[in-house]
């Protein structure tokens, strides 16, 4: 039998993805009671299908010297969901094949199954969320199994609709998305890839091992390598782009913006305007290939008033993942990445992967249950001379700030009564940044030069400072020295 | 890739003017952009690693030490002070309708204006007329 059947749910979360598998069960943990729905048939999302020939970016480093299911181990292992139930934790690393750090899709799926299958996360499968309205303070949305009625909405409804920009000639069935991952269908031949994001050098790589005869990337920028913390790219699938550098014949990386694509008798002509040539490139093509993006399928959310970013590609969040224009609605899972944060130096959050998301999740969660549901979890309180002891240990030990850099801090609040100093948990640095508590929050971030820093940002008497601490090569951030300029710093707070 | 209506929007700002397509397409490219609540702070006095805004929605009001200073709008742009010289801004920007900006991360910037003078001759004069209005200002 189905579970939740049509009817009204204080919370309805859809898709089943790891972002929906995630945000259930921080839901579940905390009491709030919910529904999940997904138009799948079953756990995992669009790992079922993507990367279409590549293993996962993610790293999963299975014989880490730490113990499977603690904190300790999540820095080791990018792509497992998290867990309170350390038999829950850590499932990837048990999937992974010998001789490999990064999953497969299917050791991702077969990890998210058991996630699933053991928390256990009931989800309505098959089951399509259609369109969407607003009856009082409630939503009321409708799907292929009927209406649900909810207060509040968690989308993880990921990010793979395939988008193509409106290049003439460029059309969907070219899309990443469509791609025919037959092992010969590329050999022998001509392929121009438009765009030049991971998802187009993922294709490249695998095609090129096919016995490409020419391979060109094109798009107006070029790959940034020289910020690599800045940049979503990961090296792995960069090969092509080193051979393009070097010269190898048949390889070719170019910043142009096409213009058109002409279809010719039995293949593709691109046309490229090169902003330094006046002349525009031709490229000779057998078979073009879109991996020019994706978008957030939002259905009639727009409609519904959601304000969106990126010609309607993602909703616009706030700092908890809420539309900033429809209160109620709300973001887990990739799409979490729609919450920019402080971008400060402008580097983004891992929210688009399920290293960083998956805490977004636990964020959320106890954002949903404190702000709508009046449930308050405790904020223990620190002993004062244990703070600063308390605080090193976090920038060291702490898997929220080491991949959220610069958007998920730990925040200690100075509480009014009798000067109290309160653990308020993980939270996006930019609520504690933009709020007016007086507290303390430490965040690891990248500085200007991309070296990793631990930064402490204080409040007292409703003024707020911020503090770079020095870096450290093997990123230990204890001893005395980091001990004392926290002691320091904390020293108005404290008095 | 940005949608022909993303480059016309560019296009229309006065600091993009000069710009010819494909350029444009490679500004469009180039900025990212992010949408603000109203109420929502943009720009932190005080804090580093700030961005570079244009407004391309929406109203924004500078404040500094809690006091509104000045009012921004379309087309306006903001942060660049503290990314040019290095430090850190020294006003918040605060989001006073639904704000839409484009964004370029601080470190970008100065490569980016080298790489479109026309750009930084419309910045050099925005902001030889902010000077000339000083008054207004402070
Ligand atoms: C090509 C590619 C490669 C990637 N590689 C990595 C990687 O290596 N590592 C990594 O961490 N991340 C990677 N990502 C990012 C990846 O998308 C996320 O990490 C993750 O899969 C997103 O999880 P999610 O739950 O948010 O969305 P998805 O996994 O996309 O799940 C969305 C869910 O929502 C459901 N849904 C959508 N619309 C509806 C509807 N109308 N009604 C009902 N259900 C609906 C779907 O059925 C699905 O269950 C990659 C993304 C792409 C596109």
């Amino acid at each position: 039998m189905k579970p939740f059947p049509p009817g009204e749910y204080p919370v309805l979360v859809v898709g089943s993805g790891p972002g929906g598998l995630q945000a259930s069960y921080c839901l579940r943990r905390l009491g709030v009671d919910h529904a999940v729905l997904s138009a799948d048939d079953g756990p995992g999302g669009m790992f079922q299908r993507f990367p279409l020939f590549e293993r996962l970016i993610s790293w999963t480093h299975a014989g880490a010297d730490a113990e499977r299911g603690t904190r300790e181990y999540e820095l080791h292992d990018q792509n497992s969901l998290v867990a309170d139930d350390p038999a829950l934790g850590a499932l990837v690393p048990g999937q992974l094949a010998d001789g490999h750090r990064r999953p497969s899709r299917d050791e991702m799926v077969a990890a998210m199954r058991s996630f699933a299958e053991r928390a256990p996360i009931p989800v309505r499968y098959e089951c399509r969320w259609e369109s969407t309205k607003q009856e009082d303070s409630a939503y009321v949305l409708a799907t292929s199994d009927g209406e649900y009625r909810c207060r509040a909405a968690v989308f993880a409804i990921g990010m793979t609709q395939p988008w193509i920009p409106p290049i003439p000639g460029l059309e969907l069935e070219q899309h990443y998305v469509n791609v025919d991952c037959a092992p010969d269908r590329y050999r022998g031949r001509r392929v121009v890839i438009v765009g030049k994001r991971n998802s187009a050098f993922e294709i490249g790589e695998a095609i090129s091992r096919q016995g490409l005869r020419e391979l060109t990337l094109v798009s107006p920028r070029s790959p940034d390598l020289g910020r690599l913390a800045r940049s979503p790219l990961r090296p792995w699938y960069l090969t092509t782009y080193d051979e393009h550098v070097r010269g190898a014949p048949g390889r070719f990386v170019l910043n142009a913006s096409v213009d058109r694509v002409e279809h010719r008798e039995g293949g593709f002509v691109v046309h490229a305007l090169d902003p330094t040539r006046s002349e525009p490139l031709l490229l000779e093509a057998d078979d073009v290939i879109a991996a020019t993006g994706f978008s957030t399928p939002l259905q009639d959310l727009p409609e519904l008033g959601v304000a969106t970013v990126r010609e309607g590609r993602l909703p616009a969040l706030s700092a908890f993942w809420e539309s900033v224009t429809v209160p109620g609605l709300f973001f887990a899972g990739n799409v979490s990445d729609a919450a920019p944060g402080l971008r400060k130096h402008g580097v983004a959050s891992l929210s688009t992967m399920v290293g960083g998301f998956r805490y977004n999740a636990r964020v959320l969660a106890r954002h949903l249950a404190e702000t709508l549901f009046g449930m308050s979890s405790e904020r223990p309180r620190i002993e004062r001379d244990c703070i600063s002891a308390f605080l090193l240990h976090e920038l060291n030990h702490s898997p929220e700030l080491a991949f959220q850099k610069g958007y998920l801090a730990r925040v200690l609040r100075a509480s009014d009564d009798e000067g109290a100093i309160l653990d308020e948990g993980i939270l996006p640095l930019e609520v504690f940044v933009d709020g007016s508590a007086d507290g303390v929050a430490i965040t690891l971030e990248f500085d200007a030069e991309e070296t990793i820093r631990p930064v402490v940002y204080v409040r007292h008497d409703g003024v707020l400072h911020e503090e770079l601490l020095a870096p450290h090569p093997l990123r230990r951030y204890d001893g005395q020295p980091y001990l004392e300029d926290v002691e320091k710093l904390l020293r108005p707070l404290l008095r | 890739m940005a949608a022909p209506e993303a480059v016309e929007r560019l296009a229309q700002l006065a600091l993009f003017a000069d710009l010819r397509w494909p350029e444009l397409e490679a500004v469009a490219h180039t900025f990212d952009e992010e949408v603000f609540a109203q109420g929502q702070r943009v720009l932190r006095q005080g804090i580093t690693g700030g961005s570079f805004y244009v407004i391309v929605e929406g109203d924004a009001a500078v404040v500094i030490d809690g006091q509104e200073r000045a009012r921004l709008g379309r087309g306006d742009f903001f942060g660049e002070i503290s990314v040019l010289l290095g430090g850190v801004p020294i006003a918040d920007v605060r989001a006073e309708t639904l704000l839409r900006c484009l964004v370029l991360p601080g470190p970008e910037l100065e490569g980016f204006l080298l790489e479109h003078p026309p750009v930084m001759l419309r910045m050099l004069q925005a902001v030889a007329r902010r000077l000339r209005d000083a008054s207004r200002w402070s």
